[in-house]
């Protein structure tokens, strides 16, 4: 039982973790153009 | 993106462009450092999905100037304004729900599993009790798109898919909240939560598809005049928006530029395409005093029109009436779905009313009973069902935009698949709308009057220039070295080619269009031009035939230039018409019963495209039948017309058998559920797993296009 009061924490807390980062995603218009952010990468930064 | 040497103006101006010809990384790398270099901008961002362009620039920057820049980039532009401007989308709103349905899923599930496989006493208690602090605020926000639609349709007497669902997943939530307070054995937080991820993620696919679909038809948008060289009173020539043009203005037009408003030409003659707008391919010749339409494109020559009418009066503006008359009358469709929904609701719902009086009679007391009418309701829970017609269609949307044609609307799938008659416009839709010069008359030239040509051409920007260009380019000709180059406006090219005059000009006499080519001690060349019927016309009106469809040809043209097309492709034709009577045409063969595909692009296919009960445009169509038209095709052939409909009657078959395979599972665990012995794990393994095979079922339709 004792294991359990520390893992469902644990597990939870991890959870919202992913969910708040999804979330701050969202907020920073991480999904805007989903398809520029494919061909973004691309991209060569050091070209003139 | 990129940072800007700071100029001295402090407020920066911010203005969209839509860039339809962008589609890889090379072409945004371009783009923002191109635009980054010029002076007066201060950083470009360009946004790939929505295929626009977002410029923070000096205010003394116009978007005209800014067209310009990316022109000399190499991209054509178009400034966006309003509505436009925002790239709204149908998926964002969905996916915050999506991601905390998921979470709260996933987080449930892990504590049911445990419990279903043993965990007891306060463990269990403790473990539901966990489950509902975090399923129930989880399925009050995540359920919120189902609640309201369900509401708004209940407001209005009607029902929806949405309505079984919300039903479902409160009464779900209610009994397992109970069951928690009461220290009860069975939970169902993970089966609620499970429907509304899966639900959601159906949705979400199916409003992306949507967007993506959207986007490619608005950055197609942009043939109409959005304003004109207007002249004032002292001579000076500036631009107005088309919106602010007032009757008394005199709009200087270019040749090949398209008219902004209604008005009669002041000085100058020249000859205007209207084919947009009535469907009419010879062009009209228009003196002083003539009338000129809104929406026309002024070939020849340039001309001073007086604005006789603008904004709401004008030809255009009533055509967008009529529009809006015949868009109302299509509304009524009903999704087939929803119409699932009529007769699947009140069934599921006399069951557990059945399964609850039935063991109450059996004696079995009013909480038992009422937990098991429950699980009848959990069980019948239109999870797979709900997905069945959204995920078809998303497959099915995705296969046939790979394939160039973009479905619009969710619903037109559907809508097509019951298509029988099919009436096909011809300028522009059987035509491709442009004319082109004759290949036989090229071929014929010798090769040095065709370089000559092709260098004449090369020069000017009259559409008729262009289309020889192109069409020479098309064969593998380089143009000849030139000097002297002229152009008069209304007459043609000149220059001079090794020493003599050559040029390239409208003909003294000739019937519908053509151009001579003139080379100095040769014989002149005359080239007819001419809309051409677009590839493959005849076999895909073959294999629509072949699906049953009636297919005729309505047209705005003359009888002369319909009767033409009609004997090459066969079709009985109907000439002459105008946009109401194409719309009333419709609108007897729909009260005849049949159902009507509409297949045009002009502004005068608007009210048809919009009555029809479905309807198609090519990508090359007006802005008004882009906007009206539930499917856009952006190639040359008139195959797309066949492969939509072979896809939509595929995804409708697909539909129908994901509807059996989803009733089927039902059909099975419902009289378990009624005999109350239906757990929590057997209703989340039900649902998984007919949702499963319902999305597998679905991407079949990945290859139905051919």
């Amino acid at each position: 039982m004792t294991g359990l009061l520390f893992l469902i924490p644990v597990a939870l807390g991890l959870g919202l973790l992913g969910l708040a980062t999804f979330f701050w995603a969202l907020r920073s218009g991480q999904f805007e153009d989903p398809d520029g952010a494919a061909a973004r990468i691309l991209i060569d930064e050091d070209a003139p | 993106m990129t940072a800007l040497p700071l100029s001295r103006s402090d407020v920066p101006a911010e203005t969209v462009l839509a860039v339809p010809g962008m589609h890889c990384a090379g072409c945004i790398a371009k783009i923002e450092h191109g635009l980054a270099d010029r002076p007066g901008i201060r950083s470009a961002r360009v946004n790939l999905s929505a295929r626009q362009v977002r410029i923070a620039h000096d205010p003394a920057l116009d978007a005209r100037d800014l067209v310009r820049e990316l022109e000399r980039i190499g991209f054509e532009a178009e400034p966006r304004k309003g509505a436009l401007a925002r790239s709204q989308s149908a998926a964002r709103p969905l996916l915050a729900p999506l991601a905390v349905a998921t979470f709260a899923c996933m987080n449930v599930m892990l504590l049911s599993v445990s419990v279903w496989s043993g965990a007891d006493g306060s463990t269990r208690a403790l473990f539901h009790w966990l489950s509902a602090a975090i399923a129930i605020p989880a399925i009050v926000y995540s359920g919120m798109p189902f609640f309201r639609s369900a509401w708004a349709a209940l407001r209005r007497g009607r029902t929806n898919m949405d309505v079984p669902i919300s039903i479902g997943i409160t009464l779900a939530t209610a009994l397992s909240y109970y069951e928690t307070v009461t220290g009860g054995h069975d939970a169902w937080f993970d089966g609620s939560l499970m429907l509304i991820a899966f639900l959601l993620a159906g949705r979400a696919l199916d409003a992306m598809m949507r967007d993506r679909a959207r986007s490619g038809v608005d950055a197609l948008l942009g043939h109409a005049p959005r304003g004109a060289m207007v002249v004032g009173p002292d001579g000076r020539l500036g631009w107005v928006a088309a919106e602010d043009l007032r009757p008394g203005t005199v709009m200087r037009l270019a040749a090949g530029e398209r008219v902004a408003a209604d008005g009669a030409i002041l000085h100058g003659t020249s000859r205007f395409d209207q084919a947009l707008l009535t469907g009419e391919s010879t062009p009209v010749h228009a003196g002083e005093g003539d009338k000129v339409l809104a929406g026309t494109l002024n070939l020849d020559a340039p001309v001073d029109v007086a604005v006789s009418a603008a904004g709401q009066d004008t030809t255009l503006a009533e055509i967008a009436r009529l529009m809006e008359a015949a868009a109302q009358d299509r509304s009524k469709y009903v999704r087939l779905a929803d119409r699932a929904a009529r007769l699947y609701a009140p069934a599921v719902h006399t069951l557990a009313a059945l399964a609850f009086a039935g063991w109450m009679i059996a004696g079995a007391g009013w909480y038992h009973s009422l937990v098991i009418a429950i699980a009848v309701l959990i069980i019948t829970c239109p999870c797979a069902l709900g997905l069945a017609v959204p995920v078809a269609q998303v497959v099915a949307s995705g296969a046939l935009m790979r394939a160039g044609i973009m479905v619009k609307d969710g619903s037109a799938l559907e809508r097509l698949a019951k298509a029988d008659r099919a009436l096909l416009d011809k300028t522009g839709t059987l035509t491709t709308g442009r004319p082109q010069p004759d290949p036989a008359a090229l071929a014929q030239l010798p090769p040095e009057a065709a370089s000559v040509a092709l260098a004449l051409a090369s020069y000017s920007r009259h559409p008729i220039s262009r289309a020889l260009a192109a069409a020479l380019t098309g064969l593998g000709v380089r143009p000849a070295a030139l000097d002297d180059i002229t152009e008069k406006p209304g007459t043609g090219m000149f220059a001079r080619w090794q020493g003599s005059a050559v040029s390239l000009r409208r003909p003294e006499s000739a019937s519908g269009i053509a151009v001579t080519l003139d080379i100095a001690g040769q014989p002149t060349w005359l080239i007819p031009f001419a809309d051409r019927l677009r590839p493959d016309c005849a076999e895909a009106v073959t294999r629509l035939k072949a699906m049953g469809l009636d297919v005729s040809i309505v047209s705005g043209d003359h009888a002369a230039s319909v009767a033409q097309v009609a004997r090459e492709t066969g079709l009985f034709a109907q000439a002459d018409a105008k946009p109401q009577d194409k719309q009333e045409l419709i609108g007897r063969l729909r009260h005849a019963g049949r159902n009507v595909l509409m297949v045009g692009d002009g502004l005068n296919d608007g009210p048809a495209l919009a009555g029809a009960d479905v309807s198609i445009a090519p990508g090359s169509a007006s802005d008004v039948g882009l906007q009206a038209a539930d499917f856009v095709f952006v190639q040359e052939s008139l195959l797309a017309l066949p492969r939509a409909v072979s896809v939509a009657r595929a995804t409708m078959r697909v539909v129908r058998q994901n509807f059996v395979l989803a009733i089927g599972y039902n059909l099975l665990a419902v009289p378990l559920a009624m005999a109350g012995l239906v757990t929590p794990m057997i209703a989340a393994i039900a649902m998984s797993a007919s949702s499963l095979v319902v999305v597998g079922n679905s991407l079949r339709l990945a290859r139905a296009v051919r």
